[in-house]
């Protein structure tokens, strides 16, 4: 992987991104800040009245990072299932890029740094609006916008390792909705883990969304723990070894 | 003597158990236009994916430009262009950013890809589709954007697995007279097909390929030479107790004679001697058509009439 080559790949998407930027920018931009407005203000009137409901925050205050982290977490999946698939399987522009001096891991490199600018444009963007709302308490809120990133990747990473090696976009729908779905209702996005029944709550603490959510949180309130270490380290973890994966299926389905 | 571009010692390709393709020595000199020809499957887009250093070699040399495609994958890459035989366009894109896109794969500034993307657009009759989109496009324009495209790098040697297929004759002609004026202009050209006529247009030397190995090599006229016989008798006859008795009759005066369920095709140096032979037995064929040996006979001669899918 050398960074001429990734940013040659960045560059095509951004060529292409220019001209069909307003498609997507509703569900990247437009559906978390209706969210927010929705659940953050208008529903968080009726949660405020409940002491503690929201583990000791304002409803706004606590939904605000995680509506933030959850809808990059789609975005990052969408991503990284029919693009990827697509790129070998329906225009083949993947075989194209490594016929070039590109290698399939400059590709895969390439998805994850297109994946990382897209959140990090749309994460930048709601965080302005959450501010304005008053979603976000501390100025440490910024270090929200690396911990969204970072937790994009980790799925992203995986994500796209898996969808390269597939013939056909059947598990996507259901990776979206019994995978993705799922973590984007249950992962202390939009009440606390601690309100899940007992048994369930552990299998929230595998989710990568909840270390994302975590640290978000604990940078928008600007109430950092030392447990954001380990919610880093989770996250790192996740990242690294979706990219080991990556680097043994991208040449395996690239350059076979 | 030049360097070959492409030097292939015992070059292997196994997908598990299947061998594509089995120990096969070739070599391409520069300037020259080298094809593989051969029926599906016999292993030309393998070869052409390794020689592409798109595919690893299983086993056996390989030198391209010199390098080793395991070590030296991107720094060839960078000196050849490839067209694949799936279009690979960007269809998500107009023609010129197809071709400053792909430039950009390979480092070149913009100012020089503006340059190049131009030439190379008029050169191949692209130019008044420049703003359009990808999609909309013949299959014809398609393919010649394909090979414009990579062009982008001012290849040494450019490969072309089968370049033609499913273009109307219009489009292939203009695409086989691009392609010739680049060899003229010293580009390497090593391309695959299962069309004689491309193979007898455009390349110096061939190689026939069957299963996975090399079974003939030489220039088209030389294989025909060697292989096939300078002319070739074909005959239909009104029944097939006629069409049987006429084989023996055939066989002394004629190297090979091949019946087939529709015709018997008689390979000989001279035709009028063998339908002599014919007459002085009162057999009357049908239809009587005597044509010099092609490529087409060499082909089917080495690979067999058998549909292998």
């Amino acid at each position: 992987m050398r960074a001429p080559a990734v940013s040659s790949l960045v560059e095509r998407e951004l060529r292409v991104f220019v001209k069909i930027w307003h498609a997507s920018a509703f569900s990247a931009f437009g559906m978390p800040v209706l969210f927010l407005v929705a659940m953050g203000v208008g529903l968080g009137g009726l949660v405020d009245d409940r002491p503690g409901a929201a583990a000791g925050l304002s409803y706004l205050h606590f939904v605000t990072p995680g509506l933030m982290v959850a809808a990059s977490v789609q975005q990052a999946a969408g991503e990284s299932l029919w693009p990827v698939l697509g790129g070998i399987k329906w225009d083949g522009r993947y075989v194209a890029m490594v016929a070039s001096p590109l290698t399939p891991v400059d590709v895969f490199a390439g998805v994850l740094a297109w994946i990382a600018i897209r959140v990090a444009a749309s994460t930048v963007a709601f965080l302005l609006v959450a501010t304005v709302l008053g979603g976000v308490v501390s100025p440490w809120g910024v270090l929200a916008l690396p911990a969204t990133v970072l937790c994009s990747l980790a799925f992203a990473a995986p994500t796209s390792a898996f969808s390269i090696t597939q013939e056909n976009e059947v598990p996507f729908a259901m990776i979206m909705r019994l995978g993705v779905l799922p973590l984007f209702l249950f992962s202390g996005t939009f009440f606390p883990v601690s309100n899940l029944p007992g048994a369930l709550q552990p299998l929230a603490w595998l989710s990568p969304l909840w270390h994302g959510v975590e640290l978000a949180r604990h940078a928008t309130t600007g109430d950092a723990h030392w447990a954001d270490l380990a919610h880093l380290a989770i996250l790192l973890a996740w990242v690294t070894g979706g990219w080991l994966w990556g680097l043994r299926t991208f040449p395996r389905r690239l350059t076979p | 003597m030049l360097e070959s571009l492409v030097d292939a010692t015992g070059l292997t390709k196994r997908f598990g158990s299947f061998t594509a393709v089995s120990g096969i020595d070739f070599h391409v000199q520069p300037g020259e236009a080298f094809g593989m020809l051969g029926p599906n499957g016999a292993g030309k887009s393998s070869t052409m994916r390794m020689i592409g250093c798109v595919s690893p070699v299983t086993e056996g040399h390989l030198r391209i430009l010199g390098m080793d495609p395991a070590v030296d994958g991107p720094a060839i890459r960078a000196r050849i262009g490839s067209v694949p035989q799936e279009d690979t366009l960007d269809t998500e894109m107009s023609v010129w950013d197809n071709m400053v896109t792909y430039g950009r794969y390979f480092g070149i500034s913009h100012a020089l890809i503006r340059e190049r993307a131009d030439e190379l657009l008029r050169f191949f009759q692209l130019i008044d589709r420049r703003d359009d989109k990808v999609d909309p496009l013949s299959g014809g324009m398609k393919r010649r954007l394909t090979v414009a495209r990579a062009l982008i790098n001012q290849p040494e040697m450019v490969l072309l697995d089968e370049p033609t297929t499913g273009l109307d004759p219009q489009a292939r002609h203009l695409l086989w007279e691009r392609l010739y004026q680049l060899k003229r202009s010293g580009v390497t050209l090593v391309l695959t097909t299962h069309y004689m006529d491309e193979a007898e247009q455009l390349c110096d030397r061939l190689v026939i390929m069957d299963r996975g190995r090399i079974v003939a090599e030489g220039s088209p006229r030389e294989l025909i030479d060697r292989h096939a016989t300078r002319e070739v008798v074909e005959l239909r006859f009104a029944s097939t107790e006629e069409q049987e008795r006429s084989v023996p009759l055939l066989e002394p005066g004629s190297p090979r004679v091949e019946s087939l369920t529709d015709r018997v095709l008689v390979y000989t140096s001279d035709g009028e001697a063998a339908l002599g032979l014919l007459a002085e037995h009162a057999l009357q064929p049908t239809s009587v058509l005597v044509r010099r040996s092609s490529l087409e006979d060499v082909f089917l001669l080495l690979t067999g009439r058998q549909l292998e899918e």
